[in-house]
């Protein structure tokens, strides 16, 4: 089963000072590889700078960041490849727990419809 | 700071759950490397359980630690001391490992990273697939002790009885402690030897969910993911090796097309029939990594080119064609060809006959089935018959075709293949009528 792992972040958070953030999220992510897991990971570039792009009926609108309305947003991606969905919550929570100093945020695990 | 004490409140329920799967997917590091330490399995899987109480007991209310796998290890080695302690006959039996963890306490290790040790379950795996224990025991002990499957799981994927696997686990880690085979990589020739065992056990696993040889679906998706992931710990485990990469490469590409291999209307959907729309191309271009990796390692190390990265050239050969019609047969021929001549099969020669029958025409493929059929040593394999009335078949001979279908139906073990058979045998017999 594959489920995608997606970082929520609110827009108006600061990002807290985390000096060991960007190493031991490197571990994890090797963990994972390591245990046969991760397909694929990225992080997303800033909101300011995405584009969105809204249908409404056959009318379409295009809108470029930033976004004043906008109160959280996809931080980055994780694609992996678990036995059950209790596996990939795992998975989630040792990635936020790398996060130390006050972050706040939400991930969202949901599985890929594979059926089809 | 804890980690866990910016965690907000979790049911109990939900903490157990969490501290369960974790201590699950730690559970072959953990006892791999303890049984580095204690010298025996069991013991080792003791030690693991004992950790989980203490993980059960603290976790919920601490949190996961950041590092689970470290975390279990120092708890177990500490379970290890206390239990020598109170247990002097344990001690005894186990005075090497008595002298190593007090050596141990009395000295700790300066915060080793266990990240930077080897990884034991390279130990694990080669001391799981030993040629001295029979195949089924090395994938019983292979998906237990590396890939972390209970027992009721292993029974449930291979439609046996939990004591069955349980009794088999038991015989063959009774095995490893009698015969004294050493926790250890082979190295040297011996390597690629025992190697090869490593690789075609977990070959095995995927190709058994891949095309289940039994039970009701021709595709165990459930297996065919624990073979795949198996390959993936491998790849990480012995990057070094050409031939884990092959492995790699074949499996990924196999499994690419697992979507397209069954529907509900057609349970068997063979190669020329699937939807190639639905073949997987992530898993495709992870496949022709791997497949370059393995390539470019062979290069490195000057070998020749591996038996699973022959296959996995084969596998990607059919997924660069984007109609049945654009598959390049004769390039598959002489794939086959040189898989043939490296590894001689009769498997091999019946694909390259398929191959053969598609590049140069049926009346080509018969011919080149006579030299499998005057070996006999296929004659219980559904498929040879299966090949033979295809050809048949396209030959207008539809007779002999239909005799050759209801052969193949008899031999076929998996029930959905057996109807597939079945369902080929009566179409072929309404044309030999309609002919007449």
């Amino acid at each position: 089963m594959r489920y995608l792992l997606t970082v929520n972040q609110p827009t108006s958070a600061q990002q807290p000072d985390d000096p060991d953030l960007a190493q031991s999220m490197a571990e994890l992510l090797e963990e994972m590889a390591q245990a046969g897991v991760l397909l694929d990971v990225a992080g997303l570039r800033p909101i300011e700078e995405a584009t969105r792009i809204h249908l409404s009926g056959t009318e379409q609108t295009v809108v470029h960041g930033p976004f004043a309305e906008a109160k959280e947003y996809v931080g980055g991606y994780c694609l992996v490849q678990a036995r059950s969905q209790d596996e990939a919550v795992h998975w989630a929570s040792r990635f936020l727990a790398l996060h130390r100093g006050g972050w706040d945020m939400t991930m969202e695990i949901r599985q890929l419809d594979e059926a089809r | 700071m804890k980690p866990g004490s910016q965690r907000p409140a979790v049911t109990t329920a939900t903490a157990h759950a969490a501290v369960e799967t974790a201590w699950r997917l730690e559970w072959p590091k953990l006892v791999a490397t303890l049984t580095r330490m204690v010298g025996d399995i069991d013991l080792a899987e003791d030690l693991a359980q004992d950790a989980l109480v203490a993980a059960l007991d603290q976790w919920p209310r601490e949190g996961v630690p950041p590092r689970p796998g470290a975390w279990l290890t120092t708890t177990a080695k500490y379970r290890a001391v206390d239990r020598l302690r109170r247990d002097q006959n344990l001690a005894s039996k186990h005075a090497l490992l008595a002298q190593t963890l007090h050596r141990e306490q009395v000295a700790p290790a300066p915060t080793v990273d266990p990240d930077e040790i080897p990884d034991d379950r390279v130990r694990m795996i080669f001391t799981a697939c030993h040629p001295i224990l029979s195949r089924p025991a090395q994938v019983a002990l292979t998906l237990r002790l590396v890939g972390g499957l209970t027992v009721e799981e292993i029974a449930h994927a291979y439609f046996a009885a939990p004591p069955t696997i349980a009794q088999r686990i038991v015989r063959a880690k009774r095995t490893i402690a009698s015969e004294r085979i050493p926790y250890a990589v082979p190295e040297g020739d011996e390597l690629s030897q025992r190697l090869d065992a490593v690789l075609d056990v977990v070959c095995l696993i995927f190709t058994e969910g891949y095309t289940a040889t039994s039970g009701a679906s021709w595709v165990r998706t459930d297996l065919a993911e624990e073979g795949l992931r198996l390959a993936r710990v491998l790849v990480h485990l012995l990057p070094d090796e050409p031939e884990v990469h092959g492995l790699a490469a074949l499996v990924e590409l196999q499994a690419s097309r697992i979507r397209a291999r069954s529907d509900v209307d057609a349970p068997v959907v063979l190669l020329a029939q699937q939807d190639r729309s639905r073949w997987d191309q992530l898993l495709i271009r992870r496949g022709f990594l791997a497949l370059h990796r393995a390539q470019e390692l062979n290069r490195t190390h000057g070998r020749e080119v591996g038996r699973f990265a022959l296959q996995a050239a084969i596998a990607a050969e059919h997924a660069i064609a984007r109609t049945p019609e654009a598959t390049n047969w004769s390039r598959l021929v002489k794939l086959y060809d040189q898989l043939g001549t490296r590894f001689p099969s009769p498997v091999v020669e019946l694909n390259r006959a398929v191959a053969v029958g598609m590049a140069s025409g049926p009346a080509s493929g018969l011919a080149a089935l006579k030299k499998i059929s005057a070996t006999r040593r296929l004659d219980a394999y559904h498929l040879l018959a299966a090949v033979r009335a295809d050809f048949l078949q396209r030959l207008g001979r539809l007779d002999e075709a239909v005799v050759e279908y209801e052969r193949a139906a008899n031999l076929a073990t998996n029930d959905a293949e057996v109807r597939l058979l079945r369902s080929r045998a009566d179409a072929a017999r309404r044309d030999a009528r309609d002919v007449l």
